[in-house]
Order: structure tokens, then sequence, then C-alpha cells
């Protein structure tokens, strides 16, 4: 075994700003990049942030940008360098920056509450859904997505429009919404949804979620297309939508969702303005409750309950915030 | 009195990480778009021109078109059905604006078809619009919209293209089955090396026809029960494989069609002999 010299050049800062470092850390053979950021966090700088967990490609948590190609560092080996070439580590462009290589993906999580869940019919004859191998199948590649969010990290709609990120979910949730439409027992109509609200027309399809999917998933050749291919059927084809008005095509008996297919409830739940930073635990106490009180309650009596609760949450907010704030004053002043 | 911090939106950071270089790739990512644009480049310069030189010319027998060397007709003018096609070849259903290339009547749906094939899309948004010109390497425009807005929501008229390609397709297998078959008081069996060039053509024409994700859609890509459409599934099957290699047919037909029409038009006027046996 040969032990060798790495140059590495490792992005670090935060969200108010960073650089490059460059260090040097020994590194044997057979080993990844993800090797040499422990040994270099281990050796020479321990504040290093690096976020990591299975080291066998299957965790999706270390995904960065390696010689800015998008990738999981534990399954980057060093070997596909060249020997004395350094090595530039940066967290993933697209989402915030917490500390040096961890970034806040919690965009891709805020989509993913949107997409509504399988809903299998209520018929469910014998409690057992059968399904055939080759129906399964098609849905199976999909499900292989480790969530590293590499993809949604490279898709330029994102990537180089952050005023894009309403509109638009990236391909992880793409292959979502495929893998439950091209679901047979699904009863929910995904295509409105994935056209209007999360921005299916966005995507170029030039393929670059597809090149970094370290699953290997055909994210635009599986599920993008076909999904396109079936907005069309549904909005673009006029020998398909008078098809269905005569009865040729069957219309679809799916239901419904979201804003933009109209009726129906909207999955879309738009997370609760945020608890103040800071709870002191006797208001946490008390928020709990009142949650489970407002849960048991009648729909219209939760208004009610949540009305009462108000000026103590204000008070309760101006506290905290207060706090907050002073702890903040003696953090900085230190 | 004890308090915990939670994690909560304002906590979160905003900023993404402050990295000014566009890109911090250090392969040649640039060689890809470059190929395709020189490629495409040649291909649209080289067809522009094919299609309106359909000059009358006098090398290599009788008088004759630049596009049509008996029994060949050049891809780019198939099917020939206006005035100023060969008379062996004319399906003559258009008989107005003898100044036009016979070519312009049918070249808008090969080239419809190929502008809004998902492939050619992929390799023109990259190579020439730069959006983006390789995976994370940035774009340069401010503003991205994407295939929502006119016109790029033309792009959804893909399968039409496909539909009036299939009609294009099968008379370019026809002219490859004609070519041959020479006729001169009679029918004779003919074979060539142009024969051959147009067979060629055909099937790879063919290839990039079936392998279309529009087709996929089609056979059985719309629908979520492959168990209950055994047959329907099979072709999916087949069409999948092609579809796999969809990026490979599509360039490959593209060059060896232009080839094709050079083929024609060198052999037409006389520069290179086409080699050939008529039985
Ligand atoms: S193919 Fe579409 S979703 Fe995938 S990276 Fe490109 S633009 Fe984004
Ligand atoms: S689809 Fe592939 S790249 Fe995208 S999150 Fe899943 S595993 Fe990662
Ligand atoms: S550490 Fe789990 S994917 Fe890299
Ligand atoms: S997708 Fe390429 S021809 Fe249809």
């Amino acid at each position: 075994m040969s032990a060798r010299d790495l140059n590495l050049r490792v992005w670090r800062g935060d969200g108010s700003g960073g650089d490059f470092v460059n260090y040097t850390v020994p590194v044997e053979e057979g080993e990844v990049v993800l090797d040499a950021i422990h040994r270099l966090q281990a050796t020479q700088a321990s504040d290093l942030a690096v976020r990591w967990n299975c080291k066998a490609g299957k965790c999706g948590s270390c995904s960065a940008e390696i010689n800015g190609k998008p990738g999981l560092m534990c399954m980057t080996r060093l070997s596909s360098f060249e020997p004395g070439e350094t090595i530039t580590v940066t967290p993933m462009r697209t989402f915030p920056v917490v500390r040096d290589l961890v970034t806040d993906v919690t965009f891709n999580f805020e989509k993913a509450r949107q997409v509504p869940a399988f809903a299998p019919p209520s018929d469910n004859k014998g409690g057992k859904f059968r399904m055939a191998q080759v129906d399964v199948e098609r849905s199976q590649e999909f499900r292989k997505c480790i969530e590293c969010f590499l993809c949604q990290n490279t898709c330029h709609v994102i990537r180089d429009h952050e005023e894009n990120k309403p509109a638009f979910a990236g391909p992880r949730f793409f292959i979502r919404h495929a893998e439950l439409d091209m679901h047979p027992l699904d009863t929910v109509d995904r295509q409105p949804m994935v056209q209007e609200d999360h921005g299916l027309g966005f995507c170029n399809i030039t393929k670059c979620c597809t090149d970094v999917c370290p699953e290997h998933i055909k994210i635009t050749d599986n599920a993008i297309i076909p999904m396109k291919e079936r907005v069309v059927d549904r909005k673009y084809d006029p020998l398909v939508f008078l098809g269905s008005k005569i009865g040729l095509f069957k219309s679809t008996t799916r239901q419904q969702v979201g804003p933009a297919g109209g009726l129906g409830p909207s999955p879309i739940k738009h997370p609760a303005p945020p608890t103040p930073v800071a709870v002191p635990e006797p208001v946490k106490r008390a928020a709990a409750a009142k949650r489970t009180a407002a849960k048991q309650a009648a729909p219209a009596k939760k208004t009610t309950a949540a009305k009462k609760a108000t000026p103590v949450r204000k008070a309760a907010a101006k506290k905290t915030a207060a706090k907050a704030a002073s702890a903040t004053r003696r953090r900085s002043t230190r | 009195m004890a308090t915990q911090t939670v994690a909560t939106q304002t906590d979160r950071p905003t900023a993404r990480a402050a990295i000014k270089a566009r890109h911090l790739r250090t392969d040649r990512w640039w060689v890809d778009p470059l190929i395709t644009f020189i490629v495409f480049s040649a291909f649209v310069i080289y067809g522009t021109w094919a299609a309106f030189d359909h000059a009358t010319v006098y090398g290599n027998g009788a008088p004759h078109q630049w596009f049509y060397s008996k029994p060949y007709l050049s891809p780019f003018y198939s099917p020939c059905f206006a005035d100023g096609c060969p008379s062996d070849v004319n399906w003559g259903a258009v008989d107005i604006w003898h100044w036009l290339s016979p070519a312009l009547y049918i070249l808008i749906i090969p080239l419809g078809f190929r502008a809004t094939c998902y492939y050619y899309r992929r390799a023109y948004y990259r190579a020439y619009w730069f959006s983006p010109p390789a995976c994370a390497v940035a774009e340069p425009h401010t503003k991205y919209t994407g295939e929502t807005r006119f016109p790029l929501l033309a792009q959804n008229l893909h399968r039409y293209f496909w539909y009036g390609s299939l009609i294009v397709g099968g008379v370019l297998a026809y002219d490859s089955v004609t070519a041959f078959i020479y006729t001169d008081h009679g029918y004779h069996f003919f074979i060539g090396i142009g024969s051959f060039v147009l067979l060629i053509n055909t099937i790879l024409i063919w290839g990039y026809l079936l392998g279309c994700h529009s087709c996929r859609h089609i056979t059985a890509g719309r629908i979520n029960n492959f168990s209950k459409h055994p047959l329907r599934y099979r072709w999916w099957t087949l069409v999948s494989k092609l579809n796999h290699w969809h990026r490979h047919w599509a360039w490959a037909s593209l060059i060896w069609i232009a080839l094709a029409d050079l083929y024609i038009r060198l052999v037409s006027n006389g520069t290179i002999t086409d080699v050939h046996h008529i039985f």
C-alpha cells in the first residue's frame, strides 16, 4: 500500500462568507474523498463541518461538489484523479450553506411535503393489493432514490435561478410524481399538479439530473419525459382532448388535487409561521397542551381555541424574542 | 429557567456559499457542446444549401436534377411532389411555385421532428443556448422560464411531427426499395453502392423514429397497467430498448442523411462514379 500526500482545497465558511483553504493530507490507496476529508478533520481542522453517515453511498448525506462536479464524497475515489492534482471540495451550491461542507436542504423537504402520498382505493377487498411484477418494476426504479439531492442541486432551473424555487419542485420530485402517477392502484390525479404547481415545464430535459444521480435512476428518460408526454395528452394534444370528449379515450377517474387541479383539497400545506428561536420549557408545555386541545376539539371550536390562545402566544413570543436578542448580544460582546 | 433552542426558519441559513467562480470543473466539459455545435451547424448549413440547390445539371448522362441520379433520389427531396421533380420520382401533387425547391415542401416535417425531439432539445439547449452549457456550469442568462411559454411551449407538438415523419419514413423506405430497381423498358434488378447508401439511411431513420419518446409513450408509456396489455407492453419493451440508444440513432441518422445526399449529388454531376450492376 502506498501512502501519498493529497492537495485538498476546501471551501470553509458560512452564510456570511467564506473562502477556499488549502491543505495537504496524507492518503492511502483505495481511499475516497470522504476519507481524506475525515483525516483532515481528525488531524488539522477539527472544526470542519461535514455531513456523512453510511460511507456506502446509501444514506445520501455526503453530497458535495468535487472539482466542480456534484457527487457523493464517499463514492468518489481518489484514484479517479491525476496523482498530484489538487482536489477542490465545496458544499452544494444550490442550497443555503450552514457551515463549510454542510448545506441546509430544507427546500427539498418542503417540496416533498407538497406531493400527495400514495392513495390506494378504499375498496380494498380481501385486504391485499395485488400487482403484477411488470407493474411494480416501473416504480421500483424510482424507489432507489437515496435523497442525496444532488439532482436538485445540479438542476440549472434553480441552481442558476434562485427565483424559480417556489414554482419548481425539481427532478427528485418529478420521479416521485411519476412513481405514483404510474402506479396502477393510485387514485390521485397528479398530472395537473406536476405541471402547474411543480413546474414540470421549466425542465428543458438537459439531463444533468440523470448525469449526477448516484443511483443511476434514469430521471429524465423514465420519469420527466413520460410525465411531459402525459401532460401533453391532457393539455396540448387536440386529438386526445377531442377523443376523450367523445369517449374514445377514457378521461381520468382519478381525483384531482392541488390548486391547479382545482377540485379537492389542496395538498399543498404551507408550514405554519416559525416558532420563536428559544422556547422556554413551560411555554413549550402550554403550547403542546394547546395543540392537543385543538386537535380534540371540532374544527369550528378549533378556531375559537386558537383565537383564545393568541394573546398568550404573542406574549410568549415577545418574551422569547427579547431573551433571544439579549442572548445574541451577550454572545457577540463576548 | 432552562431554555431549549429549537431549529426554526428564522434560524435557518439563507445564503448560499459565496463562491464566485461560474464553475469549478477541471475536466474538458466544453468538448461535448462544442462538437454538437460544430456538427449541427455544419448540418444546417449543408442542409440549407442542399435544399435550395435544385438546379438542372448536365453531367452523367441526360440533363437531370442535382439531387437525382437514376435510380437514386436524395432523401432531402423525398417524397418529391412539386414541380421540378424528376419525372421518374414525381408524385405530382403540387404544381405551383415553379421556382421553389421541391425540398422545401417536405423538409419542414423532418426538421420540425428533429427540432422538437427530446434528445435534440437537450443537445441544442446546451450547445447553442448554454442553458446550461454543461452540468454545474452556470448559464449566462439572468432569467429562465424553460418550456413554460411560447415559443418553447410548442415543443409539446413533438408527437405530431412524429406522425408526419412516419409517413416520410415510409416514403424513404419505398425509395430505398426503388433504389434496387432500374426502370428502362421494364423493371430490372439493380444493385449499386447508392442502393446500400439509401438502405442504410432508411434503417437509421427508422431506428431513430421508433426509439422516439413519443412513440414510447404511445405504445404503452401512457398506461399504468402493463399486465393488462401484454402486447403493448411487449412493444413498449422493444421501443424502450431502441430509446436507450436514441441519442446514437439521432446522430447516426443525421450524419448519414447528409452523406447520402452528398453521395447522390456527386454521382449526379459525374464527380464520382457509382459502382453498380443492372441485372
Ligand atoms: S433534465 Fe430537467 S430536471 Fe433534470 S437537471 Fe435538467 S432541467 Fe433540471
Ligand atoms: S434521484 Fe438520484 S440524485 Fe436525485 S435525490 Fe434521488 S438518488 Fe439523489
Ligand atoms: S456517507 Fe452515506 S452516501 Fe456518502
Ligand atoms: S424523442 Fe427524439 S425523436 Fe422523439
